[in-house]
């Protein structure tokens, strides 16, 4: 037998655990250094695109909110948004106050899942976020509230957290209640506290270390930190309208993985989410936020993909701080939804979904029917950059025990919040032997 | 060893909503936990125990060859099965592709469909295996999800509505928008158990709770139909989120029918 110095023969992560979705992740290693690395993804193909041809723009949300469970409101902010440019229509300013409360309250159940329960067990020693209740109840519990909060949120406005019905072409189907909604002020006083705590607590956890060469790209507003719409920026190559998204980012077919990738016209990877937006847009975040990342001493840019449990956690004070400030200008009047002018077009837009740059594109018939939808999700848009991260990191892997490296490796890829439900509808599933 | 329980979250093509809706039990998630072993949940913990379980449950449904497989090993892993939401009761949205073309779907979203392993139709669990318990809803109801889970462990029956959305209506108090607004509204022929929220913000019921058991089709198809606001609404109404279960299947035929006689 050839004495070769191998620590390990493969980093093989069967399934992928406390992600969206299931995953798998393979790294194959020969004579000590790594060959090949492929993130697999095991969801089966939906075909949304599919059968949303023929269906009339208003079933449109109640069935994209479908592709993602944790993130339904991002799809439902994108389809309307982008049908309504489609027809070329304006909803009233108390519905944009309405959509964006409701994004917020997706963000905090997002972030706070993703913050605790998701990804806080790898850094702390855990293998869930139940065990680490065991050992400290209190961050647990006061993270459930947390969460609840959001959740409340959504339901007031949207009648329930998964799959709201309440939002549709135009604006809304029925004015969500102010009075209930301000009823949930003092919850949102307390979450906001909480919020702060969290991310004076996120700054104490020991990351890996690793500081990678990004492309960021995010929705961008010189008024507010973008979450429903904006100019899509990146860090290379500067703005672009919504509609100019395709022709700037692209999905390719990436051979060695054998899965679609979206890559930037000049054919590299970018990165979207919550280290992406933090980077971008840190001057539009509110006082309360800037000063959490001040109090942590926050240096950006922040290029460490596990450090991105941070730029969720400053995120989550944005949509506490920016939910209480939403329900103080809250006053519906008049019609909840602005009438359609049906018409034949063709429509784009982006909102910032929990983990990224969430597109969608439909073209429509004059009867309103869907021509043709094409959508774009974070995760698929991640995808490449979690590969490359994973290349990046692999000589460090190489110097770990096999538990260790399997762990690390793992971790980063959660640290993405990668949606692999969302993410599928682009990926071929049939993976190519191992060479 | 332990002597609790032990249970199994297994996902099939689904959204992970239903899942979710067990991490959204946020004031008794943490007692849940404590009263029985989660023994595989991928979507909350790397902790994998072996089987068998005493109890399986189930989101999405069946879409592709190596998922036909799998659920014949999870049903002989698990002593009780049971379902939750409408992709693995009624093969769920993704079983629109049912009404269409398959072939023609993977050609429009990928550029090499032919790498795709995919069935031609989506299914619900019970088509391939034995199931003990089906608990509706796009997504399940939490509550109703407590309620479910408690019962089997205390081997008593869920005590789950079995009524319609109408009931759930006129309770909440609000107006009827089928007959008051000329709404189409599938409340009447649908199982209670969201708390009547569509109606509530004025739209119509879309079925996500599935098909009520009890339900009369004939008295209904023409109301349905006259409602409508534009052609082909009433039909794609059915086919929404479990236009497969057989009752909506059967109404969005029967109207069918008699919009081609009339054509």
């Amino acid at each position: 037998m050839p004495e070769t110095p191998r620590l390990f023969e493969a980093i093989h992560v069967p399934a992928l655990a406390r992600v969206e979705g299931e995953g798998a992740l393979y790294i194959g290693v020969e004579d000590g250094s790594v060959k090949e690395i492929k993130v697999q993804i095991y969801e089966p193909p939906r075909f949304f695109e599919g059968f949303l041809r023929g269906r009339f723009l208003q079933d449109v949300p109640d069935i994209t909110a479908r592709i993602c469970g944790i993130c339904p409101v991002a799809y439902q902010m994108s389809s309307v948004r982008a049908l309504e440019n489609a027809l070329g229509l304006a909803i009233s300013p108390q519905a944009r106050i309405a959509r964006e409360l409701m994004y917020c309250g997706e963000w905090i159940e997002s972030h706070v899942l993703h913050i605790f329960m998701l990804q806080a067990p790898d850094l702390t020693g855990h293998d869930s976020a139940l065990s680490l209740a065991a050992d400290a109840p209190d961050i647990v519990k006061n993270a459930l509230r947390m969460k609840k909060i959001g959740n409340q949120i959504l339901k007031i406005i949207g009648g329930r957290s998964v799959h709201p019905v309440n939002a549709c072409v135009g604006g809304w189907y029925g004015w969500p209640s102010a009075e209930e909604l301000r009823a949930l002020l003092p919850e949102l006083e307390w979450g906001l506290e909480q919020a702060l705590w969290a991310v004076t607590w996120a700054g104490t956890l020991p990351y890996p270390q690793l500081t990678l060469d990004y492309e960021f790209v995010a929705l961008h507003r010189d008024d507010e930190y973008a979450i429903l719409d904006g100019n899509i920026l990146s860090s290379r190559s500067g703005q672009i309208s919504e509609q100019e998204f395709e022709s700037n980012y692209l999905e390719q077919h990436v051979r060695h993985s054998n899965a679609l990738h979206s890559r930037t016209a000049g054919g590299q990877t970018y990165l979207v989410g919550p280290l992406a937006r933090l980077n971008l847009n840190s001057d539009q975040l509110g006082a309360k936020a800037k000063k959490a990342a001040n109090d942590i001493d926050l240096k950006l840019p922040l290029r460490n993909p596990y450090k991105s449990l941070l730029a969720r956690a400053i995120e989550t004070v944005e949509a506490f701080d920016r939910a209480i400030r939403l329900i103080g200008e809250y006053a519906p009047n008049g019609a909840s939804a602005t009438h359609l002018n049906l018409k034949a077009g063709r429509g784009a837009a982006a909102t910032e979904a929990p983990r990224g740059l969430l597109y969608h594109r439909y073209d429509l018939n004059e009867q309103g029917l869907v021509q043709q939808a094409k959508i774009v999700p974070p995760t698929a848009q991640n995808l490449g950059r979690m590969e490359a991260d994973l290349w990046e990191l692999a000589p460090q892997l190489l110097k770990m025990p096999h538990g260790e490296a399997t762990l690390t490796a793992e971790h980063l890829l959660r640290s993405y919040d990668p949606c692999i439900s969302c993410a599928t509808h682009f990926l071929k599933l049939k993976v190519y032997d191992v060479v | 060893m332990s002597a609790k329980p032990r249970i199994a979250v297994y996902k099939f093509s689904s959204c992970d909503g239903c899942q979710l809706q067990f991490l959204n039990l946020e004031d008794e998630l943490l007692d849940l936990a404590a009263a029985v072993e989660i023994a595989y949940f991928l979507e909350a913990t790397r902790d994998i125990q072996p089987g068998p379980y005493d109890l399986g449950i189930v989101e999405g449904s069946v879409t592709t060859p190596h998922e036909a497989e799998r659920i014949q090993q999870i049903r002989r892993d698990c002593k009780t099965l049971i379902t939750i939401g409408a992709c693995a009761t009624s093969g769920g949205v993704q079983a629109l592709r049912n009404f269409a073309n398959v072939k023609e779907y993977a050609a429009q979203v990928y550029p090499h469909p032919e790498y795709l392993e995919t069935l031609a139709t989506s299914t619900p669990i019970s088509a391939h295996v034995k199931v003990d318990l089906e608990l509706w809803g796009c997504p399940v109801n939490k509550y109703a999800l407590l309620e479910v889970v408690g019962a089997l462990l205390q081997k008593r029956r869920p005590n789950l509505p079995q009524y319609s959305v109408c009931l759930e209506c006129k309770g909440r108090g609000n107006t009827c928008v089928l007959v008051a607004g000329s709404v189409p509204c599938l409340g009447p022929i649908t199982q209670a158990g969201c708390g009547a929220i569509c109606p509530a913000y004025n739209r119509g019921c879309y079925g996500c709770f599935g098909p009520l058991p009890t339900a009369e089709l004939e008295p209904f198809i023409p109301v349905l139909k006259d409602s409508q606001r534009y052609p082909g609404e009433a039909i794609r109404l059915l086919r929404t989120i479990s236009g497969a279960a057989p009752k909506f299947e059967k109404a969005a035929q029967l109207i069918a029918f008699e919009e081609a006689k009339h054509a």
